[in-house]
């Protein structure tokens, strides 16, 4: 008897361990991304935010979660040419320009939420998919076959992602920029345009794991990531800039969001100390990025803008 | 000293900024003008609006000058918020600690806490960049979630006022804290305390510091080459380390004076990443940046960010629209600043500032 209480608390935290893991996942995808064709986006958490905003204010109005979804794909599209200009064309300091963008997608959803909507009003989330079969099955249908769309939409980017990266024209020329975009240059590769468009896709995704988290939450509050968009940044490192990694970093932050959650419902810790559990993410992605910093290299070209003959 | 075009572009940035913001308010609905006029004079208009103006001012200035010595050292600090948070719970703890200590005595001591609190959480940072080669713009993102968390725990947990946990309301503060740590109030009637003239003092001695003595020397050479400081046998790592532990030594009074020049005199947070600071560690970034990197222009500049928080509650009160229209404002002035380089470098493309500078090390290096 307590064996099957346990079992069923281990899987749903699971579970819930996997949803709360996508956002993440979408995000630090996107700025892997970026990253591999040598661009720093600090202002993830912004175009989150952003995303989020949109995401929640269109589910609201129209009741469709797909137009939702769009929207904040469009917003990240939007945020990601902007930041291109300033990046690329102005080569403004990388670091500190993302911490305007994050200031500005703060902001700047908060006022639109004010404005416009004022008082949190929920939305629903998306119903989870049901599998014939697989759905069904015992601890393992519950663990990964019924969750909603979006879950599936974030890991099946997982493979694509490495896919483009490593198997594709484009991806090499992303990989060739991020590390010496002189020689890409001189075999007639455009910096700007690969890292335009690596930019663009990189907030895209942002923009789409803001709406994933808006949707999931079924609400828009002030500061609704709180700091997630920071941590997606850290995952990158810690994943070493490989979708695998990143993926795998997601799910550990997600499992430890989903265990202190658990703990705290089921009053095993008190609320005070879920707090302190809360900082070993941050904790074991500093100690990730001493090791990284020692066995991995960053894309040698990261936060350097392109000057040709410069 | 200062070039036109240094002076000139930061300017624009603003302008530019506020020009958009005007084009969000017609689009709110709210007439830009009257807007801007309610605005600057709530912020500058009298003395109650100043005082206001102040107060939101010091831990602005405080941070910003703790970023101009980073930024200066080349160190791009973004630890700013996590700094603020473990000077105040340093100085908090030495506050509940002895509370029976002569404010003479107390007052001076929760200060340095707070700077201590501070230049700890940012030399962490300083070390793994220096000795570990951790990217100090990832390290200092991460020791502010820490430190938020850490935050948290200590204010739902030790350290929450026994009244709140007596009746269950569970909002993280603390107690009312001792009187005798009580920043004195300035101009009776008045918020305007103690604060400000400490945060006035800060400015002038990193101005002094980055400029009038060999460490502050040190720390500029290292900003500008580090190669060429090296050579000239200047430890490189140490003086990284020895930036982040100012600007984290700033930031952490700055958490200290929001603790202990504020209204409830308690330590306070919502439980959200910029519950306790209210972004003021992501805004002196904002000030920095807008003053050219030097202390003594941040004081303007923190002067004028700290009127558009005051001008932005008026705002809200007299035209519905939220203050939150500040904090994006902010985030493009950073945005501006920072890509206005580029077209400093093209308005000026011989002139080196630090061509003094780097003339000295040369000859030092051939010693």
């Amino acid at each position: 008897m307590t064996d099957s209480v346990a079992v069923m608390i281990v899987v749903a935290t699971i579970a819930s361990g996997i949803r709360l893991a996508t956002p993440f996942l979408l995000a630090s995808l996107g700025e892997a991304l970026g990253q591999r064709s040598g661009v720093l986006n600090l202002g993830v958490d912004g175009v989150m935010l952003i995303g989020a905003f949109g995401a929640y204010y269109t589910v609201l109005k129209t009741g469709n979660l797909y137009y939702g979804l769009l929207v904040g794909i469009a917003l990240g599209i939007v945020l990601g040419i902007f930041y291109g200009f300033i990046t690329l064309n102005l080569r403004a300091e990388q670091g500190v320009s993302g911490i305007g963008i994050y200031l500005f997608g703060l902001g700047m959803s908060d006022l639109l939420f004010q404005k416009f909507v004022g008082t949190p009003r929920p939305i629903f989330p998306f119903m989870p998919l049901h599998f014939p079969v697989l759905s069904d099955l015992p601890v393992v249908g519950e663990m990964l076959f019924q969750h909603s769309i979006i879950v599936y939409i974030a890991f099946g980017l997982v493979p694509v992602m490495s896919f483009v990266l490593n198997k594709t024209t484009y991806g090499l020329n992303v990989r060739a920029i991020g590390e010496n975009p002189e020689a890409a240059d001189s075999l007639g590769v455009s910096v700007m345009a690969t890292r335009y468009s690596a930019i663009i896709i990189g907030n895209a995704l942002a923009g789409l794991a803001g709406a994933a988290l808006a949707i999931e939450l079924g609400i828009f509050q002030q500061n609704l990531t709180n700091a997630m968009g920071f941590i997606a940044i850290a995952l990158v490192y810690f994943g070493a800039w490989t979708p695998t990694g990143v993926m795998i970093g997601s799910l550990i932050f997600g499992l430890v969001q989903a265990i202190v959650l658990q703990c705290k419902t089921f009053g095993v810790i008190p609320r005070s100390a879920s707090d302190l559990a809360a900082m070993a993410p941050a904790i074991i992605t500093i100690l990730a990025l001493v090791v990284v910093a020692r066995r991995f290299r960053q894309p040698a070209a990261l936060t350097k803008p392109y000057v040709r003959g410069g | 000293m200062k070039s036109f075009a240094s002076l000139f572009i930061p300017l624009c940035a603003v302008l530019l900024a506020l020009a958009i913001g005007a084009v969000m308010l017609l689009a709110l609905g709210a007439d830009p003008i009257s807007g801007y006029a309610t605005m600057f004079g709530a912020a500058f208009g009298n003395l109650e609006g100043f005082s206001e103006t102040a107060v939101k001012a010091i831990p602005l200035l405080l941070v910003g000058v703790g970023i101009c010595i980073a930024f200066r050292t080349n160190v791009i600090n973004i630890g700013g918020e996590g700094q603020m948070v473990m000077g105040a719970l340093l100085a908090t703890t030495v506050a509940l600690t002895f509370p029976d200590l002569p404010p003479q005595v107390l007052i001076p001591l929760v200060l340095i806490a707070g700077a201590m609190g501070g230049a700890f959480w940012g030399a962490i940072a300083g070390a793994l960049k220096a000795w570990f080669n951790v990217s100090e713009i990832l390290s200092t993102i991460m020791l502010n979630i820490v430190a938020v968390q850490f935050m948290n725990y200590l204010l739902r947990g030790p350290l929450m006022d026994p009244a709140e946990v007596a009746r269950g309301t569970g909002i993280p503060q603390t107690m009312r804290l001792s009187p005798n740590a009580d920043l004195p109030i300035l101009i009776q009637g008045m918020r305007l305390h103690l604060g400000v003239v400490i945060a006035l003092v800060v400015a002038v001695g990193a101005w002094f510091l980055l400029w009038r003595t060999s460490l502050g020397y040190r720390l500029r050479a290292v900003g500008h080459n580090p190669d060429a400081a090296r050579y000239a046998g200047i430890s490189v790592p140490a003086n990284i380390t020895a930036a982040l532990a100012f600007s984290g030594a700033m930031a952490g009074i700055a958490g200290a004076i929001l603790v202990f020049g504020s209204e409830s005199h308690r330590m306070v947070t919502d439980g959200s990443s910029t519950g306790f600071t209210g972004s003021a560690g992501f805004n002196g970034i904002v000030v920095a940046l807008l003053a050219g990197l030097h202390p003594l222009w941040s004081i303007p500049s923190a002067l004028l960010f700290g009127g558009m928080l005051v001008g932005a509650n008026a705002l809200q009160r007299a035209a519905q629209v939220p203050s939150a229209l500040i904090i994006a404002l902010n985030g493009l002035i950073v945005v501006f600043v920072v890509s206005s380089e580029y077209f400093k470098e093209r308005l000026r493309p011989t002139v080196r500032v630090d061509s003094e500078l780097e003339t000295n090390l040369e000859e030092n290096g051939d010693d």
